[in-house]
């Protein structure tokens, strides 16, 4: 799951993490209150107001700016409240934006000239083991360093069962060049956001930039955290967390149906049950002259209730001109799922794309005379070769 | 022989009392597995689907000698039944369920990499099935026949697939091994693979995989080195976008390296025989083995 970066920040600042201060705002009054409380602490006039979407490079799209006083606080996040924020991470339609972020500046001159940091906390699939990236060039896209400079990206592997060591913190504070006060900072920083990604079962944490300022502070900037949908059930404050306007109506629906659907750019829909078969189903279209419209695993009880919330969620695209129904039947029974699809077919109505429906294992060849002898208009197979050429067939 | 499973081995089940447990149970005993127990705390000294329930693992290996386990306890139960199984010197932990935190299982897997005679296989897996002797799994048992194809796949219908085609297509199978689709995973696609091409039982492998991380990659490397049978390979997901989890945890295209595409790529310069349909697994097998269906 997804979450905004103040939600990340205030995550991080539970597990003692430093962060850019900060609050959340709706409207432009309720943002310059906020800065009015930031600055009782900071005691500055200047801050940043950054637009709350899930996508990156905000700044790139005009959805972080700063303001040097309260009047361009108010006018700034009018600006940017309401705007539909267009990102490099973003569609072409872009995001709109409903909450703003009212930060501290934190780029003040002082001592030293303060510095960015990229630093990532993710799972390394290949080790099993979480893993510490972390480089001197903050601030930019990280991709881009990994191809240029792939010698400036560091690595630190933790040993689940030990946690995070001294000596870890250690090396990757002098890897960075630190020294004196920031040293100490990035020490501590490193060990709770460490301990913050596990505590908070993350599955992503990038923080980029992570700040040295001009007076030695090492904070976090900038907070993508990502949290991992399996462990929620023992989080349920930051299952609260979930913004559902951020997330596809149509995939949000689904997900409520126990239905796992993404939805796609093609023409021919399906409904499939399993992972696997049903991204095998996709790439099957694909091969046979369409474009699969979308992901969609029913999962092990194709009922009748389901199917035809399946067949609905799929019919709402209008670019789809066909469907496939892929099933095997190991545990659920053919004929059963058969009598789901004629009555989910019968109480839709009136379904104008050609179906076809391929019913594979247990009891198929009962599954596939059901299909026959209800008089609709499906076309059915029991080879998944024989499904691909009816595709071909309603696709020419 | 056959791999991990076979009609010797002594099958516990964890959640045994619990709905899921009871009806893939029961499955098993049907088809013949060796099922000599059950384990849910709290209940141990009933008995059910006529076999004796225990509180813990440790109780049931000391009373009934159990090598293999399959748990199909709720996921936010699943690691610490893992972790008790192997304790209690269980070899083979078959973990069905699905949805486990990922944290979870950096620690469990962590833990049983120590162990040097303990496998885990899953979690979120269809399990282990050896045709005609064993069925530690999910798997439906009527659509296998005994044979010589050893099949490795990470996901539970399209093994089904697989195993269906190759029935069909004139030939059986050895053992079907469904490794599971998180992104940790116990048994990896290469250690599978390794297991069956050391089975004197298996002639052919089919690897099936899945777009996201490097496992296929890495099996494909090593079968390049050390194969020593024809492998028929499959990847799902060439049309699914990036960034986007598609069902499984760990299916998730991350970057260049991690696509179908890539994948498939990979498996043809190792001398993998690799069929871009899911409906041509049977066939090419086949084929490759010079069988006629």
């Amino acid at each position: 799951m997804n979450i905004h970066e103040y939600q990340g920040k205030s995550i991080l600042n539970s597990f003692g993490v430093a962060v850019q201060r900060g609050l959340v705002a709706d409207t432009p009054e309720e943002a310059v209150e906020a800065a009015k409380k930031i600055n009782e602490t900071t005691g500055s006039d200047w801050f940043v107001i950054k637009a709350q979407i899930h996508a990156g490079g905000r700044g790139k799209g005009g959805g972080v700016k700063i303001a040097k006083n309260l009047d361009q606080v108010k006018e700034i996040s009018s600006q940017i409240l309401g705007m539909q924020l267009i990102t490099p991470q973003t569609s072409a339609e872009g995001k709109l934006v409903s909450k703003v972020l009212i930060a501290e500046d934190v780029y003040y001159p002082g001592d030293s000239e303060p510095s960015e940091i990229y630093m990532s906390i993710l799972l390394d699939r290949a080790t099993g083991k979480v893993t510490i990236m972390y480089s001197t060039e903050g601030g930019m896209d990280i991709e881009a360093v990994a191809e240029k400079t792939p010698e400036l990206i560091y690595k630190e592997v933790i040993n689940p069962g030990l946690g995070i060591q001294g000596y870890q913190c250690r090396k990757i504070a002098f890897n960075l060049g630190l020294s004196g006060k920031a040293f100490k900072e990035m020490v501590k920083f490193v060990e709770s956001l460490y301990n913050a990604y596990v505590g908070c079962d993350a599955s992503l944490f990038e923080i980029n930039p992570v700040l040295k300022t001009s007076d030695d502070r090492i904070i976090a900037v900038d907070a993508k955290v990502t949290l991992d949908d399996n462990a929620l059930f023992r989080h349920k404050d930051y299952a609260a967390m979930r913004d559902l306007s951020e997330e596809d109506p149509t995939e949000v629906e689904a997900g409520e149906a126990g239905l796992n659907y993404v939805q796609l750019d093609g023409n021919v829909g399906c409904m499939v049950n399993g992972a696997g078969l049903a991204m095998a189903t996709m790439d099957i279209i694909k091969l046979s002259g369409g474009e699969p419209a979308n992901f969609l695993d029913v999962g092990g009880t194709a009922d009748a209730k389901r199917v035809e919330k399946a067949f609905r969620i799929i019919l709402k695209d209008e670019k789809v001109k066909a469907i496939l129904v892929n099933i095997f039947g190991g545990i659920v029974r053919c004929d059963r799922v058969a009598q789901g699809i004629v009555d989910a077919y019968k109480n839709i109505g009136d379904i104008n794309v050609p179906i076809i429906v391929r019913l594979q294992g247990t009891n198929a060849k009962e599954g596939k005379a059901l299909i026959d002898e209800s008089g609709l208009k499906v076309h059915s197979a029991i080879v998944l070769q024989d499904a691909a050429d009816r595709v071909k067939e309603v696709m020419a | 022989m056959s791999v991990l499973v076979n009609k010797n081995s002594k099958v516990i089940v964890q959640g045994f009392t619990g709905s899921e447990g009871t009806f893939h149970a029961g499955q098993m005993i049907e088809y013949g597995t060796n099922v000599v127990g059950g384990v849910t705390p709290g209940k141990g000294g009933q008995t059910h689907l006529d076999k004796p329930v225990f509180n813990t693992v440790a109780d049931a290996v000391k009373e009934t000698g159990a090598d293999v386990t399959i748990i199909f306890v709720p996921p936010a139960f699943a690691a610490d039944a893992i972790l008790e199984a192997a304790d209690a010197g269980i070899k083979v932990i078959v973990t069905i369920t699905e949805g486990i935190p990922v944290n979870d299982m950096v620690k469990v897997k962590n833990f049983i990499d120590t162990l040097n005679d303990c496998t885990l296989i899953g979690p979120n897996c269809p399990g282990v099935m050896t045709a005609g002797e064993a069925k530690v799994g999910i798997m439906p048992g009527f659509i296998f026949k005994k044979g010589t194809i050893g099949i490795v796949s990470k996901s539970g219908t399209l093994t089904y697939e697989a195993v269906d085609q190759i029935t069909k297509a004139g030939l059986g199978q050895s053992t079907a091994i469904g490794i599971g689709g998180d992104p940790i995973i116990g048994t990896t696609t290469k250690e599978a693979v390794q297991l069956l091409m050391a089975d004197p039982d298996t002639e052919g492998i089919v690897m099936i995989g899945e777009i996201g991380g490097n496992l296929e990659a890495e099996a494909a490397r090593w079968i390049k080195e050390h194969g020593t049978k024809p492998v028929v390979g499959f990847i799902a997901g060439v049309t699914a976008p990036k960034g986007r989890t598609m069902g499984h945890a760990g299916a998730i295209v991350g970057g260049d390296d991690d696509t179908a595409e890539a994948k498939k790529k990979i498996l043809r310069e190792c001398g993998i025989h690799v069929v871009d349909s899911p409906a041509e697994i049977g066939k090419k097998m086949a084929e490759v083995m010079g069988v006629t269906a």
